[in-house]
């Protein structure tokens, strides 16, 4: 493991945000974390960059100057223009002159904001504030970005526009994490973790995570009496059997990432509960 | 189209010279979940407004229960906001007794799915509990309608599940649901999608049918990373699922690109998702 969190429990307000969370970020890679609000992503995310202490575990990070991190909020500056606000996070970094310059015209490029550089940030639509703070955080060429929750509340066109510029940078060898409550988000990374109320559910490879679904996964029309173990998926129901066989009339489906992260989390509840 | 709970023929709806609807045409028909879809501005929430009566259309006809919307027939629609409009400082079970109470619903105990929160402050519980709370808050009269705004957004993977479970029941009890969403993953949960851009609907039947065989090309290759660089440098709509590439383009262009930058791969036309077929979509109604 290169940079991430050890089984580490953090602590707000005497309450536990996070427990025993195990995050590996690698680099030339994008590591997803899923979750609902509350389920402790931001306090993964916030202890990865050293914005709060752990209680318990270890932390691997690089140092500071290296970091790019952009909060779920905000991340740029309302009232001065799309490059001053590019500008002053480059100079936070410690650059300036030619390769200043260099860096900023290149990262506005990228994000596809050189044609808006004197519009105040404040004036940009959602999706252009997202793509700016995440072209601020990247204007240093840090070895780890992290991405508190980049696409929430964005449309499905500027959407494609940051997981554009997310895949770009892990492409070209940043090590990327990226919070995100849509678990179809998990499939865009090389790894994926599932929170919930600040405990892994399951992690690891998209692939993988859908390959070892336990028990049996099926599909059907309508049931007559909806259990623990169905739930709804557009017009049809799913049904799982942890352990045994499906019931009769039931068409076994291959599990998806969303199916995996219901199962994972009627899993864990039938693990409280008993 | 007769028997709609909600209907909207030709409507536009002009703020000066501002077009914000123009000539859009829609149904909700008893137990039916229709998705509005839209990039923010796109008209979403002008057509819902136009629906409930809140304003009157510039030109069309709006029919809500037959009839011309009134604060008469609003009563016969339940509505959820995306901020849920719950009072955070009282408990669930004050929160459903006083909605009961301003729709004159008689008074009636608390449906099971949140019976066992009834004491408990609503602003104290978690966001997919709130959720719920609001869906049944808002369904206490028995609405024939339902609108909901993003009904499922910030929610966990078993709240959402948990969520739909309710909103299906009410459309199965033969509620209409109406659901505006650019969550994609809300989006395949609805029997019919209409896509809005810029005022106009471009794009509306159910998943399979707004997907309408477009197509992308789906690329593998040992070096994802320089075949990312390479065809995103290059200008192409590339987006990287973990290792393998979609890009939205014809299959001959990306092969030849790969092959110039002397990069292997094995590229295949694979079937459009939702997200990439609204993309799409939405490209090409604001080009016109």
């Amino acid at each position: 493991m290169r940079w991430g969190l050890d089984d580490v429990t953090v602590r707000l307000g005497g309450r536990v945000a996070i427990i025993g969370v195990t995050l590996p970020v690698e680099p030339a890679s994008v590591t997803v974390v899923v979750g609902g609000d509350g389920a402790g992503k931001s306090t993964c995310l916030r202890a990865l960059v050293g914005l709060v202490g752990v209680e318990e575990g270890s932390v691997r990070r690089p140092s500071k100057s290296k970091i790019g991190y952009v909060p779920a909020t905000a991340g740029l500056y309302a009232d001065l223009t799309v490059d001053e606000n590019v500008a002053f996070s480059a100079t936070a970094y410690g650059l300036s002159g030619a390769e200043l310059k260099g860096r900023a015209g290149r990262i506005l490029g990228l994000v596809g904001l050189d044609g808006v550089r004197d519009r105040l940030g404040g004036q940009l639509s959602g999706g252009m504030q997202r793509k700016l703070a995440v072209g601020m955080a990247l204007v240093h060429s840090p070895e780890l970005l992290v991405l508190d929750e980049p696409t929430t509340g964005v449309d499905p066109v500027s959407r494609a526009e940051l997981w554009r510029l997310i895949s770009r940078a892990g492409a070209e060898g940043t090590a990327v994490v990226v919070a995100t409550t849509y678990v179809n988000e998990a499939a865009r990374g090389s790894a994926a973790m599932l929170l919930e109320e600040g405990r892994v559910l399951i992690s690891g490879a998209p692939e993988g995570i859908v390959g070892e679904v336990p028990g049996t996964l099926g599909r059907v029309r309508g049931v007559s009496q909806p259990t623990a173990m169905s739930w709804r998926r557009g017009a049809d129901w799913r049904v799982w059997a942890p352990t045994g066989d499906l019931p009769p009339g039931v068409t076994r489906v291959d599990p998806d990432l969303e199916d995996a992260a219901v199962i994972a989390a009627l899993a864990s509840e039938m693990a409280v509960s008993s | 189209m007769t028997g709609s709970l909600a209907r909207a023929l030709g409507v536009s709806m002009r703020f000066g010279s501002f077009t914000a609807v123009d000539s859009v045409s829609l149904a909700v028909d008893k137990g039916e979940v229709v998705g509005l879809l839209g990039a923010n501005g796109a008209g979403k929430t002008t057509v819902i407004r136009l629906l409930l009566g809140l304003l009157r259309p510039s030109g069309g006809t709006v029919r809500l229960f037959e009839a011309p919307p009134t604060v008469g027939t609003r009563r016969r629609v339940g509505y959820v906001p995306q901020s849920l409009g719950l009072y955070t400082d009282l408990t669930v079970a004050e929160n459903w007794h006083f909605t009961s109470a301003a729709f004159g619903s008689p008074r009636q105990g608390l449906p099971a799915g949140i019976e066992s929160h009834a004491d408990e402050l609503v602003g104290a519980l978690p966001l997919g509990t709130q959720r719920r709370v609001a869906f049944a808050v808002a369904l206490a009269h028995r609405p024939e309608l339902l609108v909901l705004d993003e009904p499922t957004s910030g929610v966990g993977p078993l709240g959402r599940a948990r969520l739909w479970q309710d909103i299906r029941q009410a459309a199965e009890a033969g509620a209409g649901v109406l659901v505006t969403t650019h969550n994609m993953e809300e989006a395949e949960e609805c029997d019919r999608l209409l896509i809005m851009v810029d005022g106009v609907v471009a794009s509306a039947g159910t998943v399979a049918e707004v997907i309408a065989g477009r197509s992308v090309v789906e690329v593998r290759c040992d070096d994802w990373d320089a075949a990312f660089v390479a065809l995103d440098a290059a200008g192409f709509s590339v987006q990287a699922h973990g290792r393998t590439l979609r890009v939205a383009a014809s299959s001959q262009d990306v092969t030849a690109l790969l092959a110039h930058e002397g990069i292997a791969s094995r590229s295949r036309s694979v079937p459009a998702n939702l997200e990439e077929a609204f993309v799409a979509v939405v490209t090409a109604g604001s080009v016109s």
